[in-house]
């Protein structure tokens, strides 16, 4: 199945939650990274709950501080 | 608005646009942008909107320049070494556009005097310049609670990302990152490094934001998280939706008094800056 990865299009093998999907994507700060599903921003307590599927679109948001110093 | 023949002469390339025109500059020429931290991301902010007329500029730094500041903090000098950052800023400004009155406040902020700072001269748009995620949650919540507009954004490395919130018009800033990251959990540019242009890039894209709101043209960033990776010379424009269970904009908000994010989440003597 396919699906749209901060803009790429992405093949996986089947259908994973929110939380399986951060290690078969081996997504980079998976503990601290903001989940978008489908224009709406997940909460972590729904990884385990959430099935990412065919067609989805999915934006990894990671925090970004420096600027002052 | 009055102009003298100098101010016609000096915003001529700014009043010959449709989108400002006159009327326009005499809005900027009233405007009141505060700026918190003079750092890679305030300094070409504030250097931009002086030279574009902003009448009042508020520099907010606790910090000295530093040596190592000068790869990126452009509005600091060699000869600016060891003075308070907001004074250094205020000098280049002075001597930029001697139509910006600045207001330096030369201290860290904190849940104490952050609504103070804004509400000191009534700031129309806040730019954040900060380094660190207690200051940035901290400007996000102040923001969100007295209803004023304002830039976030951040750099690291080769990549930098800047949203803007406008009272009830967007998701604000924890809407996507729900709480500060553990203490060391996401590098700073001093452990991590930061090309000294990701300021420029990114700080000029936030004085364009505070510009185009004072101006009431165009669209914002509001309601779009903009991210830029400058290995791959690449924006990406992400559209980003209002959480209802955002605890300081959402539908039951939890959030009713600023909170200072220090002690085991943050060093305060090295990181809260």
């Amino acid at each position: 199945m396919n699906i749209k990865v901060n803009g790429n299009d992405q093949k996986i093998d089947r259908e994973y939650t929110v939380r399986e999907l951060l290690d078969v994507l081996n997504v980079k700060m998976k503990e601290y990274v903001t989940v978008q599903l489908n224009d709406e921003i997940l909460s972590r307590d729904d990884f385990d709950k959430i099935i990412v599927k065919d067609g989805d679109t999915v934006e990894f948001l990671y925090y970004m501080g420096g600027g002052s110093r | 608005m009055n102009f003298s023949n100098e101010q016609l002469e000096r915003y001529s390339r700014h009043i010959i646009l449709k989108e400002v025109g006159a009327k326009g500059q005499g809005k900027i020429l009233n405007s009141k942008v505060l700026i918190v931290g003079t750092g890679g991301l305030g300094a070409p902010a504030a250097m931009y909107l002086a030279a574009a007329g902003v009448g009042t500029i508020g520099l907010v730094d606790y910090d000295k320049v530093d040596l190592s500041n000068l790869q990126r903090q452009i509005i600091h000098r060699t000869k600016d070494i060891g003075k308070d950052k907001v004074i250094s800023g205020k000098e280049t400004i002075n001597e930029m556009n001697p139509d910006v009155n600045v207001i330096t406040y030369h201290e860290w902020i904190s849940s104490k005097n952050i609504i103070d700072i804004i509400n000191d001269e009534d700031y129309d748009f806040i730019i954040d310049g900060t380094d660190n995620f207690p200051a940035k949650f901290l400007i996000n919540d102040a923001c969100v609670l007295i209803k004023k507009p304002f830039s976030h954004a951040g750099i690291i490395r080769f990549e930098g990302q800047t949203m803007t919130y406008v009272p009830g018009k967007g998701p604000c800033y924890r809407c996507v990152f729900q709480d500060p990251p553990p203490k060391d959990a996401v590098p700073t540019c001093r452990q991590a490094g930061v090309l000294g242009v990701m300021g420029g890039i990114i700080g000029t894209i936030q004085a364009t934001e505070a510009l185009k709101y004072i101006l009431g043209v165009g669209e914002l960033l509001t309601g779009y998280l903009l991210t830029f990776d400058a290995l791959k010379m690449e924006f990406r424009k992400i559209k980003i939706s209002r959480r209802k269970s955002c605890q300081v904009c959402g539908v039951h908000p939890s959030i009713k008094e600023l909170i200072d994010y220090i002690g085991p989440q943050c060093d305060l003597k090295e990181d809260y800056k």
